[in-house]
Parts: C-alpha cells; sequence; structure tokens
C-alpha cells in the first residue's frame, strides 16, 4: 500500500507531517505494509493535510486530514467523511492544465528516476542533441516570457547572453520570491526540484553557460533543503557537472541563500547581494545579460521561467505556444490567496477573466461577503474592482486595464477592507523594503505614507499631492519597487475614492 | 539652429565644467539628436556627457564626471524617442540616430517632484550653510523652478529634535577630521563620496549604512568616525560632495573662495595639479585640479590640507645672521644679510682657496632656482662644489638608466598605469609614499591587473581591496640585486625572455654573454633562497606571471636607490625590463617614483658637480663652451666636489663654507655624526628655508626662504613633466628664493637681471637640448609638457625609447650580487630599514607644523612578535635603536608586517633621529647612501639616549634669536 503525503511548508504548516506520523504507526498497528510517500503539494490548501492513497483506479485523496483520521485511511474506508475520490478528478485538478507542474503532488521530489519515469530529462536529452542556438530559438519560438513580472521574452533574453562573447558566463535563477501572496516558486522548488535544474541546465547548454546560482530567500527553509539536496542527487547521477548526461558539456549548479531583503528579488540587486555586495540596485544598461554576475553575461531568469522550459523542451515549442492568448503564451500559475473560499495553485493557459478566477475558481470570499477588490500581482499589484473582472488574464489584457500580473499572484479582499489603509501599506511596504538607492523610492515612499495620513487626517489638499507624488515615483524611481508601488495606491485611490474621501475620517 | 556642434576635448584645459560622466576613450564616433541639435561623440558616452558637450546641461546630484554613471539621483532623466520610460541620461550611452529630449513637460514634472522629496528632507539654512553659493543642491532647486514644498516632512534627518522628543534619526556632526566635517543632516545620499573613496582613492573607507529613508553615509562600523575609520584623508569625497554634508573646516570657517590659481603640490614627485582657491591672499582649501595630467583631480592628505605650514608661526621671516653658532640669532635686514655673507664668502675663497666654498640646490625647489643655483657655484664661486640631495636619493637612478637606456629619467608617464596587466613594486610604498599614483595604481588592480611586491615589509597595496592575483616576495634587506637576478634566472632559463624585442632593440652578442652569466645555477631562486629569504617556488610563480603577463611595468623607490648596490640594482631591472620587451609603449617600462616634488629637476638643471645642465659631463667642451659664452665666465673642467665629500674635506680643514637651499642635510643624510662634524668645521653655514631646521642649528647665516604659495616657476615631476608653479600670494619673506639667489650672486659680483622665472627657463631652453622648446606661453596654454620637448618632439615625450633607446641599443649590464659590508652578527643581529608613513613628508618640517600629525605623532620601530618577546619588548614600550654608529631611542610597536630579523621605522621626527644609526656605506657607482641596510640591536629602554638628550639641547640654544633692537 502506497500512501502519499505532502512535504509542502504550506501542507506541513497545516499538520501534514503529524499526519504522516499518525499513519505510520496506524500502519505498524494496523499490521500493514505501507508506504508512505512524501510529495510536493497538488495545490489546494484549503485540502491540505491532502492525503493521497494508491488504488487501482488512481489516488483517492483524504482530506483535510488530522492525525485522528489515520486509523481510518489505512483501513481503506472510501466512505469516510473525509474521502475525496479520485484526485485527479477533482474539479480543481480537471480544470487545470498542468505543464510546468506536472509532477508537483505527484512524485517524491527526490526521486530522480520517478522524475524521469514522469518525463523529467527528456527535455534535456531534446536539448543535448540540438545546437544551443537551436535551443534558443526553441524558447523563442514557445513564447515562453519571464514569469517573474516583467514579462521580458525569454528566448531575447537566451539569444543576448548566447551571443555575447565572454570567457564565462552565468545562470541565475531568482528563486528570492518577496511578494506576499504569492508562493508558486516555493512548490515547484519543494515539490519538483529537478524541473528547476533541468531548466537551468538547459539554459546553461543554449547560452554556453557552464555555472548556475539559485539565489534563494532565507524565509524558505523547506525549499533550501530540498533543492540542496536535489543538487547532491543530481550531482550524484552525472546530471549536474562536467559532463552532463554524458554530452561532454558542463553544467554547474550552486544553491546561495538570500538574506532577507525584498529587494533582492529585483534582477540587479539579486546580483549585487550575490556578489556579497550590498543588495542595491544597479542601473541598467548594461542589460546583465551582457555585464551580469560578476559583470559576465548572465541569464536571470524566475524560478517558474527555468522550470517550464523542460516540458517546453520536452513537448515542443508549438504545443506550449498552443496554450494561452495573444502574446501571452502558455499556462501560468495562478496563486490565489486572502478572503477567498478556495485557495491555492492552479496552472492554466492564459486568457481565463479574472471574475471566473475570483468566483468560480476561488469560489468568492472566505466570509461570504461581497468582493471588494483583488490585488494581482504581489503588493505591488493594483487593485482591480468587481467592475473589471472582464480582464482576461494576459500580460497585454492587465497592462492596458491599469494594472500587471506579476507573479500571477491574486489576493482577494471582501467588503470590509479599508483601501485607504491598503494604500498605506503599500506606501509603507515600499518604505521598509527599499534599498534607498534612489530618490524618488527612498524619501518618496515615506513621504507617500505621511501625506496619505495626511488625507485620512481630513486633508483633501493631500490628495493632488500623492497624486504628483505616484507620478514622481511612477516615472523616476529606478527599480519596479518604486516604480509599481503607485499602482496600489492609485487604484486604491482612482477605484475607491470614497475610502479617501476627507469627510468620511472627519465624520467619525 | 546648429547643425554639427564639435565635442570639447576632454583635455581642454580651459574647460572646468562638470561634464557628468567620465569621457569615452573610444575611437568610433556616434552622431545623435538632442534637443534638435545634432552633436557627435566616441562611443559610450553618456546622453548626459553628449548632451554637455553640445551645450545642453541637464540637471544632476549624483554624476559628476570623475566617477562611473550612478543613476540613483533620478533628476537627469531624458525621453528618448522610441523607447519606453524616462531613462537616466546619466547611465544610458548615445546611439547612432538616437533623438533625445531633455526637456518635455513630463521630465520637467519629474524632476521637480524630485527635487521636492529632496528638499523635504534638507533644512533650509542656505543662508548660514558653508556651501552657500557652492552647493549643487541648491542649484538644482533652483534650475528645476522648485517654488514649495508640500511636504509635512515629519520624518527627517535634520531636525535635532521634534516636539520637544529627540529626533532618533539625527545623526550629530562629525569633527574628528581634522580637516573636514561630516553633516549627516545635509546628506542627500547621492553616494558619491562613497564612490569617491571606491573608485578614485580605492580605500573603501565609506559605504552607505542601512537601507531605504534610512540610507546613511557610514565611515565604517557604527563606532568608527571619520579620524579612527580606514579614512586616509585624501579629500576625494569632500570635492565629490555637491552638498555642505563633507566640507572642509577651513571653508567653514572661511567662507567660499573668491577667486583661484592653478599650481603643483610641493610635497612628493607625483606632481599633482591644484587649483589653489583664496580669499584675499589667505588660502581657503587646495582642490585637485581635474585637467592636471598627473593626478587626474585626485589629492592625498598633503597636497589636499595639509598646507597649514606656510602660515605657521614658527616661519622666519626675516634674514639672521651670526658670528658664530654658540650666539644667539641677530635679524637683520637683507642688504645687511647678503653682505654678511658674500664678504665672508670671498673671505673664505682667499684664505682657503676657489674651491673651498660650494652649494647645494634643492629638490624642493623650482627648476629655475635650482639653476640659479648651480649657476652661481659655477659662475661665481667659480668652481664645480654644487650638489643635491638626489645624491641621497635617485643618483643612482640617473647612472643606471643612463647607462642602461641613455636618459637619466623614468620612461612612462603615470596614465601608462591603465595599461599595464602585470606590476611589479620594489623597494617602494606608493600609498604612504606616491599616494596619488597608488590610487592609480589599485584602480589598476582592481581590474584585474597581477601585482608583484619585493619588499621586507608586507606594505599595504598588498591589502588592496578587490584586486586580482598578489605576490610577495619578502626579502632580506640588502639582497634586492640576488632577487632580481634569481628573476631573470627563471626568464632566461625557461626561455620566457622575448627574443624578438632583444634583437631588434639591443645587442644581441651581449644578450648573450649576459643570458649565460645569469643562466648560471647559482642565480637560481634555490640558490639564492639562502640570501634572500625568498622561497623558490613563489619567486618562480612572480618571475613567470611578470615575463608572461602582458604589458609588464616596474615601479621603484628609494628601497632600490639606497643600498651600496643601488645603481647596480637600477640596470638589472633595466636588464628585466629589455629582456621581456616591456619598454617603448604604453602599459610597461621602467619607472622610478621620485621622492621629492622636484627631485628630477634638480637632477636636469645640472645640480650634479660632474654635470652640466641636461647631464653633460663639466669636461665635455662643447657644453662649457655653450655656457661660458652665454655666462661670460671660465668653468671649471673637473667635477666639484660630492656632499659627503664637502663634509670629508671641511673636517680636514680645506672647505670652509657651503649655501645650503631648502635641504636639512643634517636630519636627512647619513651618519648625522659625521654631517654635525663636518657643519661645525666650516666658517659660513648659509641655510635658506621656510624653518629653523635642523641644520641651521650650525649656520651663521639664514635666509628666509618662500613656500610654493608665493612663487612663479616650475617643479619636474618623476614622469618627467614640467609642471607650472604659480605665484598664488606674495613671498611672506619679501622675496623668492630664485631672487634671494640673485641677491648673493650679485653682491658678489654677477650682474644678473632676472625679473620674472620664465626669462630664467628661457635660458634653460636655450642651453639644453631636452627643453629647447619649453616656454612658459607653451606651458600656459597645455598645463604641462613632459620633456624632451624639442623640435623632435614639439609635444614632449610622453613615453620614451618608442622607436629606438636614446643611446642607440639598450645595454644589458652584468649584475654580479656583492653583499653589503653592513652585516649582521652577535652584537646587532637585526636588519633596519626605514620609509615612509602617508601623512607625513620627509623629515617632517612641513607636516609636523600641520594637524597631520593626529596621524603619526612620533616615529615608531616596527618589530616582528618574535624578536620582541626574545627581548621582553611589548607594544609601545621605549626601546634603544644601536647600531655600530650610534644609538637612539624610540617606541616599538609590534606587527608581522616585517619578517623576523627584520626592524622597520620612519624618519619624519627630528627626535628620533634615525640617521644617527645609518652608517656611510653608499652606492659604489654615486655614493648615495645605505639607508635601507643597517645591522642594529634593540633592547628596552628608560627613555631617550645622552645623544638625543645632548642633541636637544644644543639645538635649543642654537635656536635662540634676539629680539629685534627696537
Amino acid at each position: 500500500m502506497k500512501i502519499y503525503v505532502p512535504l509542502d511548508s504550506a501542507a506541513k504548516a497545516l499538520g501534514a507531517d503529524n499526519v504522516a506520523d499518525a499513519l505510520a504507526t496506524a500502519a505498524k498497528e494496523a499490521g500493514k505494509d505501507v508506504e508512505i510517500i512524501r510529495t510536493g503539494t497538488r495545490g489546494m490548501l484549503w485540502l491540505e493535510p491532502l492525503v493521497e492513497v494508491e488504488t487501482d483506479a488512481g489516488r483517492t485523496g483524504f482530506g483535510p486530514c488530522l492525525p485522528s483520521d489515520a486509523a481510518a485511511i489505512i483501513e481503506g474506508a472510501a466512505n469516510h467523511p473525509k474521502a475525496l475520490g479520485l484526485v485527479d478528478d477533482l474539479p480543481w485538478m480537471k480544470r487545470q492544465t498542468r505543464l510546468t507542474f506536472q509532477r508537483v503532488g505527484v512524485i517524491d521530489p527526490l526521486d530522480l528516476a520517478d522524475y524521469e519515469a514522469h518525463g523529467g530529462l527528456t527535455g534535456l536529452r531534446n536539448a543535448i542533441a540540438m545546437s544551443p542556438a537551436d535551443v534558443v530559438q526553441h524558447v523563442t519560438d514557445s513564447g515562453l516570457r519571464g514569469r517573474g513580472g516583467a514579462g521580458f521574452p525569454t528566448g531575447i533574453k537566451w539569444k543576448t547572453v548566447h551571443d555575447a562573447e565572454a570567457p564565462q558566463k552565468y545562470i541565475v535563477c531568482n528563486a528570492d520570491e518577496g511578494d506576499s501572496g504569492t508562493f508558486a516558486d516555493r512548490m515547484i522548488m519543494e515539490g519538483d526540484p529537478f524541473t528547476l535544474i533541468e531548466g537551468m541546465i538547459i539554459a546553461g547548454l543554449a547560452v554556453g553557460a557552464t555555472k548556475g546560482y539559485i539565489y534563494l530567500r532565507s524565509e524558505y527553509p523547506d525549499a533550501i533543503n530540498i533543492i540542496n539536496q536535489a543538487i547532491a542527487v543530481a550531482e550524484k547521477a552525472g546530471v549536474l557537472g562536467d559532463d552532463v548526461l554524458g554530452s561532454g558539456r558542463a553544467f554547474h549548479l550552486e544553491n546561495r541563500v538570500g538574506a532577507g531583503a525584498y529587494v533582492c528579488g529585483e534582477e540587479t540587486s539579486l546580483l549585487n547581494s550575490l556578489e556579497g555586495k550590498r543588495g542595491v540596485v544597479r542601473a541598467k544598461p548594461p542589460l546583465p545579460a551582457l555585464e551580469g554576475f560578476l559583470g559576465r553575461p548572465t541569464v536571470v531568469n524566475n524560478v517558474i521561467s527555468l522550470a517550464t522550459v523542460p516540458v517546453i523542451m520536452e513537448k515542443g515549442a508549438q504545443y506550449y505556444a498552443d496554450f494561452g492568448l495573444g502574446r501571452s503564451k502558455g499556462t501560468i500559475p495562478l496563486q490565489i490567496a486572502g478572503n477567498v473560499k478556495f485557495g491555492g495553485l492552479f496552472e492554466t493557459a492564459f486568457g481565463l477573466p479574472l471574475g471566473e478566477i475570483v468566483n468560480d475558481l476561488a469560489g468568492g470570499t472566505r466570509s461570504g461577503a461581497p468582493v471588494k477588490a483583488v490585488q494581482v500581482g504581489g503588493p505591488l499589484g493594483a487593485y482591480f474592482a468587481p467592475h473589471q473582472f472582464d480582464t482576461p488574464f494576459g500580460y497585454e489584457e492587465f497592462d492596458g486595464a491599469g494594472g500587471l500580473i506579476g507573479h500571477a499572484g491574486l489576493t482577494i479582499f471582501d467588503d470590509s477592507a479599508d483601501m485607504l489603509g491598503m494604500a498605506r501599506f503599500a506606501m509603507e511596504f515600499c518604505a521598509v523594503e527599499s534599498c534607498g538607492k534612489c530618490t524618488p523610492c527612498r524619501i518618496g515612499a515615506v513621504r507617500g505614507v505621511e501625506t496619505i495620513d495626511r488625507i485620512a487626517a481630513g486633508d483633501a489638499d493631500a490628495i493632488p499631492l500623492l497624486t504628483d507624488l505616484c507620478d514622481t515615483m511612477k516615472d523616476g524611481s529606478l527599480c519596479a519597487l518604486g516604480g509599481f508601488t503607485p499602482y496600489p495606491v492609485m487604484s486604491a485611490l482612482t477605484l475607491f475614492p470614497d475610502d479617501f474621501a476627507a469627510q468620511k475620517k472627519a465624520a467619525e | 539652429m546648429k547643425d554639427f556642434i564639435i565635442p570639447t576635448s576632454m583635455d581642454d584645459i580651459t574647460n572646468d565644467r562638470d561634464m557628468g560622466t567620465p569621457a569615452s576613450k573610444s575611437l568610433e564616433m556616434v552622431t545623435l539628436t538632442i534637443d534638435g541639435f545634432e552633436v557627435t561623440v566616441p562611443a559610450g558616452t553618456s546622453v548626459m556627457r553628449a548632451s554637455n558637450e553640445a551645450g545642453i546641461e541637464v540637471p544632476k546630484l549624483c554624476a559628476t564626471d570623475s566617477l562611473e554613471a550612478f543613476g540613483s539621483c533620478r533628476l537627469c532623466v531624458v525621453e528618448i524617442e522610441g523607447r519606453r520610460g524616462t531613462p537616466a541620461s546619466c547611465t544610458t550611452p548615445v546611439a547612432e540616430g538616437m533623438v533625445v529630449n531633455t526637456h518635455t513637460d513630463k521630465i520637467k514634472k519629474i524632476r521637480k517632484g524630485v527635487m521636492e522629496l529632496y528638499i523635504s528632507d534638507h533644512p533650509l539654512d542656505c543662508l548660514t550653510c558653508a556651501a552657500n553659493g557652492d552647493c549643487e543642491l541648491q542649484d538644482m532647486a533652483g534650475a528645476v523652478g522648485l517654488r514649495d514644498v508640500r511636504y509635512e516632512g515629519t520624518e527627517n534627518h535634520f531636525e535635532v529634535r521634534q516636539n520637544g522628543e529627540v529626533n532618533p534619526k539625527y545623526i550629530p556632526k562629525d569633527d574628528s577630521n581634522p580637516y573636514f566635517a561630516y553633516d549627516p543632516a545635509k546628506c542627500i545620499v547621492c553616494s558619491r563620496c562613497v564612490r569617491a573613496c571606491e573608485e578614485t582613492q580605492g580605500t573603501f573607507a565609506l559605504t552607505i549604512e542601512g537601507s531605504g529613508f534610512n540610507s546613511r553615509v557610514s565611515f565604517g562600523a557604527k563606532s568608527d568616525d571619520a579620524l579612527h575609520s580606514d579614512c586616509v584623508s585624501c579629500g576625494a569625497c569632500v570635492a565629490a560632495c555637491p552638498t555642505a554634508t563633507l566640507t572642509e573646516k577651513s571653508v567653514i570657517e572661511l567662507g567660499t573662495p573668491e577667486r583661484s590659481v592653478i599650481t603643483t603640490c610641493a610635497y612628493c614627485g607625483v606632481g599633482c595639479s591644484f587649483k589653489a582657491e583664496l580669499n584675499g591672499d589667505e588660502v581657503v582649501r587646495m582642490t585637485p585640479w581635474k585637467h592636471g595630467k598627473a593626478n587626474r583631480g585626485h589629492s592625498c592628505v598633503k597636497g589636499r590640507f595639509a598646507y597649514g605650514y606656510a602660515s605657521h608661526s614658527d616661519r622666519i621671516l626675516s634674514p639672521m645672521i651670526r658670528d658664530s653658532i654658540d650666539q644667539p640669532w641677530r635679524e637683520v635686514s637683507y642688504e645687511e644679510a647678503i653682505d654678511f655673507t658674500s664678504k665672508k664668502l670671498r673671505d673664505i675663497q682667499a684664505k682657503h682657496g676657489q674651491k673651498s666654498i660650494g652649494g647645494i640646490t634643492s629638490s624642493r625647489c623650482t627648476n629655475e632656482e635650482t639653476y640659479l643655483v648651480q649657476k652661481m657655484i659655477r659662475a661665481v664661486f667659480g668652481n664645480n662644489n654644487t650638489d643635491t640631495c638626489a645624491r641621497v636619493c635617485h643618483s643612482p637612478t640617473g647612472y643606471g638608466l643612463k647607462t642602461t637606456f641613455g636618459t637619466s629619467a623614468g620612461t612612462q608617464d603615470f596614465d601608462s598605469v591603465e595599461d599595464t596587466d602585470v606590476v611589479i613594486v620594489i623597494g617602494a610604498n606608493p600609498t604612504d609614499g606616491h599616494p596619488v599614483f597608488a590610487s592609480r595604481l589599485r584602480k589598476r588592480l582592481r581590474q584585474g591587473a597581477e601585482l608583484i611586491v619585493i619588499d621586507p615589509r608586507r606594505i599595504d597595496l598588498l591589502e588592496t581591496p578587490h584586486m586580482g592575483k598578489g605576490h610577495h616576495l619578502p626579502l632580506r634587506p640588502g639582497t634586492n640585486v640576488a632577487i632580481l637576478s634569481a628573476i631573470s634566472h627563471v626568464i632566461v632559463t625557461e626561455g620566457l625572455h622575448d627574443e624578438a624585442f632583444i634583437r631588434e632593440r639591443c645587442d644581441w652578442d651581449e644578450f648573450s654573454e649576459y643570458a649565460a652569466f645569469i643562466s648560471d645555477e647559482r642565480h637560481s631562486p634555490e640558490a639564492m633562497q639562502l640570501l634572500t629569504g625568498v622561497d623558490a617556488q613563489a619567486l618562480r610563480e612572480a618571475a613567470r606571471a611578470f615575463a608572461r603577463g602582458g604589458n609588464g611595468a616596474i615601479y621603484y623607490g628609494l628601497g632600490v636607490t639606497e643600498h651600496s648596490q643601488g645603481s647596480t640594482t637600477v640596470m638589472a631591472i633595466a636588464n628585466l625590463a629589455m629582456m621581456t620587451g616591456n619598454i617603448g609603449r604604453r602599459g610597461v617600462g621602467v619607472n622610478p617614483l621620485r621622492g621629492q616634488n622636484n627631485v628630477q629637476g634638480a637632477c636636469d638643471m645640472g645640480s650634479f658637480p660632474h654635470e652640466l645642465p641636461g647631464y653633460r659631463h663639466v669636461s665635455d667642451d662643447a657644453t662649457r663652451d655653450i655656457f661660458e659664452d652665454l655666462w661670460g665666465v671660465t668653468l671649471d673642467a673637473e667635477p666639484g666636489l660630492r656632499i659627503p665629500n664637502m663634509l670629508d674635506a671641511a673636517v680636514d680643514g680645506t672647505f670652509k663654507g657651503i649655501y645650503i637651499q631648502g635641504e636639512d642635510i643634517l636630519q636627512s643624510d647619513p651618519d648625522t655624526h659625521h654631517v654635525a662634524a663636518g657643519l661645525a668645521a666650516m666658517d659660513c653655514v648659509i641655510v635658506q628655508d621656510l624653518f629653523l631646521n635642523e641644520t641651521a642649528n650650525y649656520a651663521h647665516v639664514f635666509l628666509p626662504g618662500s613656500t610654493f604659495l608665493e612663487k612663479d616657476g616650475t617643479f619636474t615631476n618623476a614622469e618627467r613633466r614640467i609642471n607650472r608653479v604659480r605665484e598664488v600670494m606674495k613671498p611672506k619673506n619679501g622675496y623668492a628664493d630664485w631672487q634671494v639667489t640673485m641677491l648673493l650672486a650679485n653682491a658678489m659680483g654677477a650682474n644678473w637681471t632676472y625679473t620674472h622665472p620664465s626669462q630664467i627657463m628661457d635660458e634653460i631652453a636655450a642651453t639644453t637640448p631636452g627643453f629647447a622648446n619649453v616656454t612658459y606661453e607653451m606651458l600656459e596654454e597645455r598645463g604641462s609638457v613632459q620633456w624632451p620637448c624639442n623640435d623632435n618632439a614639439p609635444d614632449g615625450t610622453p613615453i620614451m625609447h618608442i622607436d629606438g633607446f636614446v643611446r642607440g641599443k639598450g645595454q644589458f649590464i652584468i649584475t654580479e650580487y656583492i653583499a653589503t659590508d653592513e652585516r649582521t652578527g652577535p652584537r646587532f643581529p637585526l636588519l633596519l630599514t626605514t620609509g615612509r608613513i602617508l601623512s607625513q613628508y620627509n623629515v617632517g618640517a612641513q607636516t609636523r607644523r600641520t594637524d597631520n600629525v593626529v596621524w603619526h605623532d612620533e616615529d615608531l620601530l616596527e618589530i616582528h612578535p618574535q624578536d620582541a618577546e626574545n627581548r621582553g619588548i611589548k607594544d609601545g614600550d621605549f626601546v634603544k635603536l644601536a647600531s655600530r654608529q650610534g644609538e637612539t631611542s624610540l617606541r616599538a610597536t609590534i606587527t608581522d608586517r616585517v619578517s623576523p630579523g627584520v626592524v622597520y621605522t620612519t624618519f619624519h621626527h627630528p627626535d628620533t633621529q634615525a640617521n644617527v644609526i645609518t652608517t656611510d656605506f653608499s652606492d659604489w657607482a654615486t655614493n648615495c647612501p645605505e639607508y635601507k641596510v643597517t645591522a642594529v640591536q634593540v633592547s628596552q629602554s628608560n627613555g631617550p639616549t645622552d645623544w638625543q638628550k645632548d642633541y636637544n639641547e644644543q639645538a635649543a640654544q642654537s635656536r635662540r634669536i634676539l629680539p629685534a633692537a627696537e
């Protein structure tokens, strides 16, 4: 009997380890030979800890489990109140297009054989058989864009590095997933680390880089642990090293842990931090693709971008490009959070209208009160009001609506949310996380908090000042931290003017 | 509309504008349009600089053309057609056909918005601010039309108290550095100071602490203030600061300067150009001049700040005389002093012969002054008894390089270091002795150049932050030739020499002979290891690195020359450069780091007893004819006496009078007892100096000197660069030094009629081939020129020996190692070597009279922990330092910078009297004293030695001055 219990830190936070222990004890007591396999998460966080039992028909789920459910599960009670039936048949699973996350929640993240059995390393083998330029072309043709938020075409970035001449090039994976309400990077690193490693190796072979670094935030101890183990496994198996899968080509990978600065998720700050310097933003140009880590040509890609490369190389560029909408090709792992009934990770092709995600997939608010706003793209993303719910999920479409998709995190608020308070939080977040290099962000964010406090205190003159400040920060800031903070602030001010109305506070 | 703008050249010395970003050196040109004007600039130029070239100043705060673009202030944003957003013009390079708009409505709004933020965290005390009128923040607020700050600015860094509570963000002013103040309340966090410390100076003393709004400039750890940090007080941060945050204390006290004069620093041989800024005749500050080709806008603590000696109360401003040295001084008029002196000298000559007097020229004075002193000695005294302090420093350089290459000077300009790939530094400590050059070298080391240091001490250069590979060969003092032979042995026996270069530029047969000599097993690193103490494998690696590393340059200092084999070492260095083909282009060469500001010039000007100006021997009839015709006298064809010979002759009673301009031989020359005895035996010692120096204790006439701020002239630096010295203020003592020399010469019968030093330079040009085309008009126009400057090289000569050696073929000299006679033994088991420290200069006469003493107020003896423990010496103990010559005492500092068996000290303080210890051994060819090796013993001590006590007593007696008769 095989039982699958997630080791994902979200599941662990909900007691998955205790459940796994209870299952082992129960199996022993029942005298049953049970193999407990720890996996990543399926992404249905309201069902965690989600225990899956292998049956002839497939894996049937129980959740959310408590340790007290263990005995019943071992006994195989299909009519247990927490029995969910076949996991693959759950609507959340059936409606997804799982490409990047195809193995997450399915396999033991450190079992390289299982990884291969589920299609792993095929993309790498295909890439080894191709010329580097062809691999770059393939990634370009797939339409893959930077999933970190900027949406820059990955293939174009790779081509710049491929075409640059230098004695050494680097692949750097940005795993400094600092946006609140986002967790796709973590889930894939904890649930299927080899796909990230494989993606980085393919990138290395494509652009001529023999050394890669993962810059992983210190707040993800489980991911750090799993990535470190996965690298060791891959090295031992000859996937990483001087002779990648016998190709005669080298790729070495190192995991580096960040030190807690949000701004180090910005690629140039990340490079500074990786070099051991202060994590401050560098001006661009020079582009990191030409002068990146230690001044050498460097691919800096987000975890999801890199982890998506293997499936593209496995199934073909066209296969991937056929999903999606307009210039937003392929799939996107939505991370649904906040005041929501069904939160978690949902990988789907681009193009789903925002309202369908919020009301249908996520089932509306957990509180049951009407949805007031959705913040898309992390703490620097714009708020969307229900009247904008027909906006299809795509880079250009959200840009056109005055927002951004960012790393595809969605945080849902009900009508009790104080949008002035949310605007203030955005400025405060920027003030706390600013690296301090450029003036609009360094001073502007602090002034933003003060100005919003004036509005709250009934000073109507401060509203045009806040608008001017947001213009200065948006157009004047050096990087996206200061440049995007105006998105939540201005969208809150524009969409919910009543929350900023002077009389509101004055009347109280 | 102008349709084509010719860019202002980066070397246009009349353009002092800040162009925002450094000039691009690209040869490819790019044409773009800025606000409708077409401009063509080198590829790689920033949009900001291109705009400046077109005459359009883009507002900026964090950019300055001495630093790489940073892109933080966001004032310089522009719009570029076809590009998204508003890129910073400082960080955006130009592109062909680019169309830039610097002044759209959107841009204007951003700039005003940014300035409003800046001012919301800045005190509005402009009227009482030290930077009032000299503040870029103030300028920019005006430029963008900021009229209102709408923010309340509750959180700020400038209010000491808020609502009666302490403002936790306020940081008090740091006044710890004697020369500049750091006032965090005025800081706009542009990072110019931090970047200047990194990029320009290379010390990395400054950083930004904290993040976001809490980002503050910091001198390292929280407990560090400016004085106790790694800061070396070079002033680069102060120069870079756009506000009053880092300000010279002199400006705070005296106000912003109203006029300025470009001149040349009078400290070391780097020869930095400065802008002396004044109010009336009071110097407010000295700022490094951006067009100075030696320093490229950089400075060190001495040139930048330590000029206060010029107005120090110790300065003697009136002539003084006395009949004997046990009398007090009597202040007299110039007339009386000159009359007294001329009569005395003529009397001596009448009694003891024409050759019984002589003089010493100064490496601190101008070329023109030095020329006049040697002219007076040769033409008026009527003998060749002229010598100069180069005798005790770089005379072996002159001899060695003339023998091998044909010219007594370094081969490169300082800019050359920008193309160096591997550098040997031997017997020099550039971060202390030649700090501005060291900063330029460190910049190259940070770019990856490899460093090989041959020195008994682990010098600071080896600890350059972020440098590439470094090798240290810590040799035993006195084994330079052995080390260089071993390096050459490796290169020749491993076939790493540049045969093509040697065949073309040198004599192959001569090289073959040399190769046979050097290939002998006795020169192998393994064999030499016993003598030098340097690990053979480390030496082999260094030798290979130098031979294979690309452009190889050798820089050396007095640790090479001040040895009994000083000249041999210089020639061994020349051999090494020739055999590796490292001569005649940028990035290579043999580069003596000259000690004094004008030691090159003093040598050029004919200060040596055997050479007339231009290194022509006095026995050469044709040369003598030139001067005899011009001067109307007959010149002696026999070389005169060198300094040590003059002193010997004085002791013997045949040399009775000496004119010493600007040198303190009692303190600076070896074997102080002997110098004192020589001086005491003379009837007329004339000292011309700023202060009553140690030599003046034995003088009968004191003629007050003028400082470099008080006269016109030229200095020639270590790269043969003739730099103008300009009269910034009138001489406080009434006359420039050249005028005083002229008074004496005329009193002794000459009929000189110079009214300006330019006339002296004209005479130098007329008589000296290397200076043939040098005129003051040319120096006005170009700023400086490197000799030779004549019809063959009308623009001067930045790099020598390009197409061939001056002497024809480069000459390989057999350099046999011969150990010095100064040996350690049971009584004197340690080897003493000497050097300098950054904040003090030579005998310290100037720097000791400035606030530089806060960094170094006494000389210390560096001793290895092992040697210290064997002697029971603890850090800070008073110790006795004894040699076969004498003994002195000073405090010990325990450090592993020196190897066991080696001790080290500086010689900046007369109390220490390090030269009581040094021997009278000297270079076999030039008599350059062997300062760098003395066998000594160190033992515990209770305080000053008897000699120190006696000396101080004599000095106090001798310095008495009678009150002026009223």
